[in-house]
């Protein structure tokens, strides 16, 4: 076997481990600054798609519920025609607002992932890697926006075959991903920082089934803001998953949206969102 | 495997300094005033039983808990003010099976690899020494959640390794290991440590685990230090002070004999580290 020329090593070391380990004497060098966060997301979002590769259960499983939707509950509205949609059919209006229900969903219950982490020593073990605590936060939103891009590829295909007609402008696509991508970053955020106020799984699942109808009934994600009571209304103008909606709406379908102002919202929201859960994240570390 | 005692002529001052180190969980004092100096390049043993503040000092030490500036050192970085140059050197194996159960061993070490900004062209080399170090190349693309207790232990070990940390600390290593790999695990430990030369700060309630592999150890009772030295020492300081002859005292004794009458009311917490320690000694 080779010697390591960096590792002078005695013999009891390479009756055991006749390898090198040459690299491992070497610290990596330290990205520093504004490299960092990158880095991280990048890390975070490579567990989460390897995880992915690994088990697919959830990827099908989570599948079944937006199909439902579109199937059941989409083309038999698309029949009654109650809903005014502008003029479209309204199982094309009801796709986009699944495809942000589905990703919300999925975000949502990032937070119990993040105690599950913290139960099971992974994440007391990457708080003491040289990642700040608002990187890790934001790697763990942006892993939450790959799983849902994944899961909206998904939702898309089939709304496809159901017959939706939605562009295939790769642009608009790509806005598409983004407004997937900063909405489930909020949201998985928004479970993040529950989970670092309430701190145990059980409760946080319990949270986390009383605000997901709420946020989803109280959006535009449905029928349109005009024809709910003003209350609703007002419900919805601070939810932004309406505002992801009304993005993804205007640009599958080219339907009239506000895009400057829905990804204004969504990443003002999605940066609220890393804050306050990075600035808790310490108490689940406790 | 033998016992390397600390390097001569290469110790650059201490790895770990904590001076009057204290933290309390509400009115409970976990870790009362503990003074404390790990060399450079030794084996330090943290014993104590359940609940004598061993877990919430490495927990001050390796930045998770936050503590006021000038109370823990580490190769001269204050956790305090400078927690990232601290984590930087450190390579952290908690007392919880913490490897990702969803991922491969190799995926599990590159993750590390990653968040300690290794290079992408250095990475794959760097992992595969990682896991090489541990044993576990042949079971490198299995998913975690195939390995047994012993594997996983040697997997937290390359992914703390992967850094190539100044100091390693381990957190009860072999808490609910079977003798065999618990001993495998120590041999693991002891063959990294002479191949790299770096510090390794260690708990555990397992006497024997101390006595054998540890190069200086302290006892820790009620968040405190009660007795500091290598175990040789300290187990022929208490012959002498008993004046008996026959059998050197073992390193329990020492612990019953420091600790003193505060043992009587955690009598379980003692009983619990005897019998394990009976499991540990039945193996050798």
């Amino acid at each position: 076997m080779s010697e390591a020329p960096a590792a002078p090593r005695p013999a009891s070391a390479d009756r055991l481990h006749p390898v090198e380990l040459d690299l491992l004497v070497v610290p990596p060098r330290a990205r520093t600054g504004w490299k960092v966060l990158p880095a991280r997301v990048v890390a975070m979002c490579a567990v989460e798609l390897q995880k992915l590769r690994h088990d697919r259960t959830e990827l099908y499983t989570r599948a079944v519920q937006p199909a439902l939707w579109l199937l059941i509950f989409g083309e038999t509205f698309t029949r009654i025609k109650a809903i005014p949609t502008g003029g479209i059919p309204y199982l094309d209006y009801l796709a986009p607002g699944i495809i942000a229900q589905s990703a919300m969903f999925i975000a949502i219950f990032y937070g119990i992932m993040i105690i599950w982490e913290r139960d099971a020593g992974i994440l007391t073990k990457l708080l003491v890697t040289p990642t700040p605590r608002a990187a890790l936060i934001t790697g763990k939103a942006f892993a939450a926006g790959v799983k849902a891009l994944v899961q909206a590829v998904v939702v898309v295909l089939i709304a496809a075959v159901l017959g939706v007609a939605m562009t295939w402008n790769p642009l608009r696509l790509l806005g598409v991903a983004v407004a997937v991508v900063l909405g489930s970053a909020f949201f998985s955020c928004l479970s993040m920082t529950i989970a670092g106020i309430v701190l145990t799984r059980d409760r946080l699942m319990g949270i986390g089934q009383a605000i997901t109808m709420p946020l989803f009934f109280g959006s535009n994600a449905l029928y349109p803001v005009a024809v709910m009571p003003g209350w609703l209304q007002a419900v919805s103008k601070v939810n932004p998953l309406s505002y992801q909606v009304d993005a993804l709406r205007g640009l599958l379908l080219g339907t009239p949206s506000h895009l400057p102002a829905d990804f204004t919202v969504l990443t003002v929201a999605a940066a609220l969102g890393v804050t306050s859960a990075s600035s808790l994240l310490g108490r689940l570390a406790r | 495997m033998t016992r390397n005692a600390t390097d001569d002529g290469a110790p650059g001052g201490d790895a770990v300094t904590c001076t009057g180190l204290a933290y309390s969980f509400g009115e409970t004092k976990a870790v009362d005033g503990l003074d404390l100096g790990v060399r450079d390049g030794e084996v330090f043993g943290l014993l104590g039983p359940n609940g004598a503040g061993k877990t919430t000092a490495i927990r001050c030490i390796t930045t998770l808990l936050p503590v006021p500036a000038g109370m823990v050192g580490v190769f001269g970085h204050d956790a305090a003010r400078e927690r990232m140059a601290v984590r930087r050197l450190l390579g952290y194996v908690p007392q919880q099976l913490s490897a990702d159960s969803g991922l491969t061993g190799r995926e599990n070490v590159a993750l590390f690899a990653r968040v300690f900004d290794v290079s992408r062209r250095e990475r794959a080399r760097r992992v595969e020494q990682a896991l090489a170090a541990v044993d576990l190349t042949a079971a490198a693309d299995r998913l975690a959640n195939t390995y047994s207790g012993g594997m996983v232990r040697r997997l937290e070990l390359a992914q703390a390794l992967v850094s190539a940390p100044r100091l390693l600390i381990l957190d009860e290593p072999t808490i609910g290991l079977d003798p065999i790999a618990r001993t495998n695990v120590w041999e693991h430990i002891n063959a990294v440590r002479a191949a790299t030369g770096m510090t390794v700060l260690v708990t555990t309630h397992y006497m024997d685990e101390a006595d054998q592999y540890c190069d200086r150890v302290a006892l820790m009772h009620h968040g405190r230090v009660r007795a500091l030295g290598t175990p040789e020492e300290l187990r022929s300081g208490l012959r002498d002070r008993l004046g008996t002859e026959g059998p050197l005292p073992t390193l329990e004794d020492v612990f019953r004999d420091v600790a003193g009458s505060g043992l009587d009311d955690q009598s379980g917490d003692f009983r619990d580290v005897r019998s394990t320690r009976r499991t540990a000694s039945r193996v050798g």
